[in-house]
């Protein structure tokens, strides 16, 4: 089964690191993407730029309007994603738990739905 | 058959079912991978029991014939489905194929099912209100009826919420197992937490007419001696102590009208007996482990409380020792309360109300009826009858159970009398 592991973190967080912490982060971040993928459970992972690069789109009446800005202001942004294969929710748990930046926000893990028809 | 074979044989189904049927339901669920699925099987196998028992006599082993005859009942079914859906039929034959396979190895870890429903009904990925109506229905089999009335939520609220948890396994695929040793500890807060709110709520109502509900509290309490069978960790059995030690002070709590008697007040002639050494042996227990928690922390508080004769004699200077240790291992301003009028029994009231002022002066329980009304109590007895007028007036508005609204209604009065 496929789940979504959403990292959501507030970026100031982020900001707050000096520079060997970042790069610390990140090296530990793609070293378990490495161990991720080697143990079959990795399908994508990427990080997201800051939250003042979204734009979002709707289509309203059949026109489409662009706005500044993620869907919802909250503290807590979409900093990356993973795609992961696992074989239920408790795996899936217990490798979301140990994504680096859960130690900063959290993760939200969500199971992917099948849209081929039935 | 005459009608009298059918009586028997209908009264010893139910007989059955009362004893049985939650463990049928743990092993169906297993073996048919849905919660849905295996309600319906189970419903099958004891109407189909009650007409086979009659014509054939009772099998050896009636548990192992319902499991095997709900598992061929929703086989059945699924099939007759697959006219409309081919997926149906598809795992229809799954399921059949397994059935024969694993008939040789049916006894394995029939047990276990028992704890795999209790720790999939209690998943954290669950909302507690969801944990606690899943394992009322599911686990203890009390109706969705039941469970609504013994938490004054509306009927269709409790099915709702036992509807969308199913959901929730199925398309979040929650695996019914029990935890690796590793994720245990986690787990077994989880469902020691979903235990303990059946009982808090059975012990003390959050609202409504009682006091207390002792249908709830006997639930959990059968939860908690089910968990010990099956899994006896030593904080399940510091839960079970002390709910049983709560539990057998449940006679001298009320007076016969209802009325809310304080623990100074309470005729300890009432005291359940039973009760308490059964507790007081499991405390024993837990503690001998050294791996003990919160719960039996709490429990070794509550039989200080049963071996005294009275609250005068009662060893607080040992009860503040103990809140001490459990402020360590799980600080809340809750347990800080309970310690502060711990001290106060020791120290006088004086000292007990500096550190009540000092929590509510942080504005932790500003909200909680049961500080406000230790806070009243303490400068009662001080003389401060002012600031208790204010106090008990502060938790008359904050609480929502008849008997605790009287007796702060009483207290006011006695202030002015």
């Amino acid at each position: 089964m496929k789940y979504l592991c959403m990292v959501y973190l507030d970026e100031r967080a982020l900001d707050g690191l000096s520079k060997s912490e970042y790069d610390a982060l990140v090296a530990e971040a793609l070293a378990y993407d490495e161990e991720l993928r080697k143990g079959g459970h990795l399908i994508v992972a990427q990080a997201l730029q800051p939250v003042q690069t979204a734009t979002s789109v709707r289509i309203r009446n059949g026109r489409v309007s662009a706005t500044d800005g993620p869907f919802v202001e909250t503290k807590e942004q979409l900093g990356g994603f993973l795609l992961i294969d696992a074989r239920d929710l408790n795996e899936a748990i217990q490798l979301a738990s140990r994504i680096p930046p859960a130690r900063l926000g959290g993760i939200e893990v969500r199971p992917v739905r099948d849209l081929a028809p039935a | 058959m005459t009608d009298e074979t059918a009586e028997r044989v209908r009264r010893r189904v139910e007989e059955v079912y009362r004893a049985d049927s939650r463990r049928v339901l743990a092993t169906l669920i297993r073996l048919l991978g849905d919660f849905d699925l295996a309600e319906e099987a189970l419903h099958d196998a004891f109407t189909a029991a009650a007409e086979r028992w009659a014509r054939d006599g009772e099998p050896a082993n009636p548990r192992a014939w319902l499991v095997s005859t709900g598992r061929f009942k929703a086989i059945d079914a699924l099939r007759r489905r697959a006219r409309f859906d081919a997926s149906q039929g598809e795992l229809a034959e799954r399921l059949a194929g397994e059935a024969r396979d694993a008939a040789a190895r049916e006894a394995e870890d029939v047990e276990d099912d028992r704890l795999r429903l209790i720790f999939t009904c209690c998943h954290p990925a669950l909302t507690p209100e969801a944990q606690v109506a899943l394992t009322l229905r599911e686990v203890c089999g009390l109706t969705t009826e039941e469970i609504a009335r013994a938490f004054l939520v509306a009927a269709p609220t409790v099915a709702q919420r036992i509807v969308r948890a199913k959901a929730k396994i199925r398309d979040a695929r929650i695996p019914y197992q029990v935890p690796s040793r590793a994720e245990l500890p986690a787990r077994l807060d989880t469902v020691l937490h979903v235990v303990y709110l059946v009982f808090n709520e059975g012990y003390s109502a959050s609202s409504g007419a009682s006091l207390t509900r002792a249908d709830l509290s006997g639930e959990a309490i059968r939860l908690g001696r089910l968990l010990i069978d099956l899994l006896p960790e030593p904080e399940a059995v510091g839960l079970l102590a002390l709910m049983l030690l709560h539990e057998s002070r449940r006679e001298a709590r009320a007076s016969p009208d209802g009325e809310l008697i304080l623990l100074d007040d309470q005729d300890r002639s009432l005291w359940n007996r039973d009760h308490i050494s059964e507790g007081l042996a499991l405390v024993e227990r837990a503690l001998a482990s050294r791996r003990f928690g919160p719960y039996t922390l709490q429990a070794a508080i509550a039989a200080v409380h049963a071996q005294a004769a009275s609250a005068a004699a009662t060893d607080w200077a040992q009860i503040v020792g103990l809140y001490d240790v459990l402020a360590r291992v799980d600080p809340s301003p809750v347990v800080e309360l309970n310690r502060a009028v711990a001290v106060a029994m020791r120290d006088g009231p004086a000292a007990g109300l500096a550190l009540v002022d000092a929590i509510l002066d942080r504005g932790d329980l500003a909200e909680y009826r049961f500080a406000h009304a230790a806070r009243a109590d303490l400068c009662r007895r001080l003389g401060r009858t002012e600031d208790a007028r204010a106090s008990y007036e502060r938790a008359l508005a904050l609480t929502r159970q008849e008997p605790e609204r009287r007796f702060l209604e009483r207290r006011l009065a006695e202030l002015t009398g």
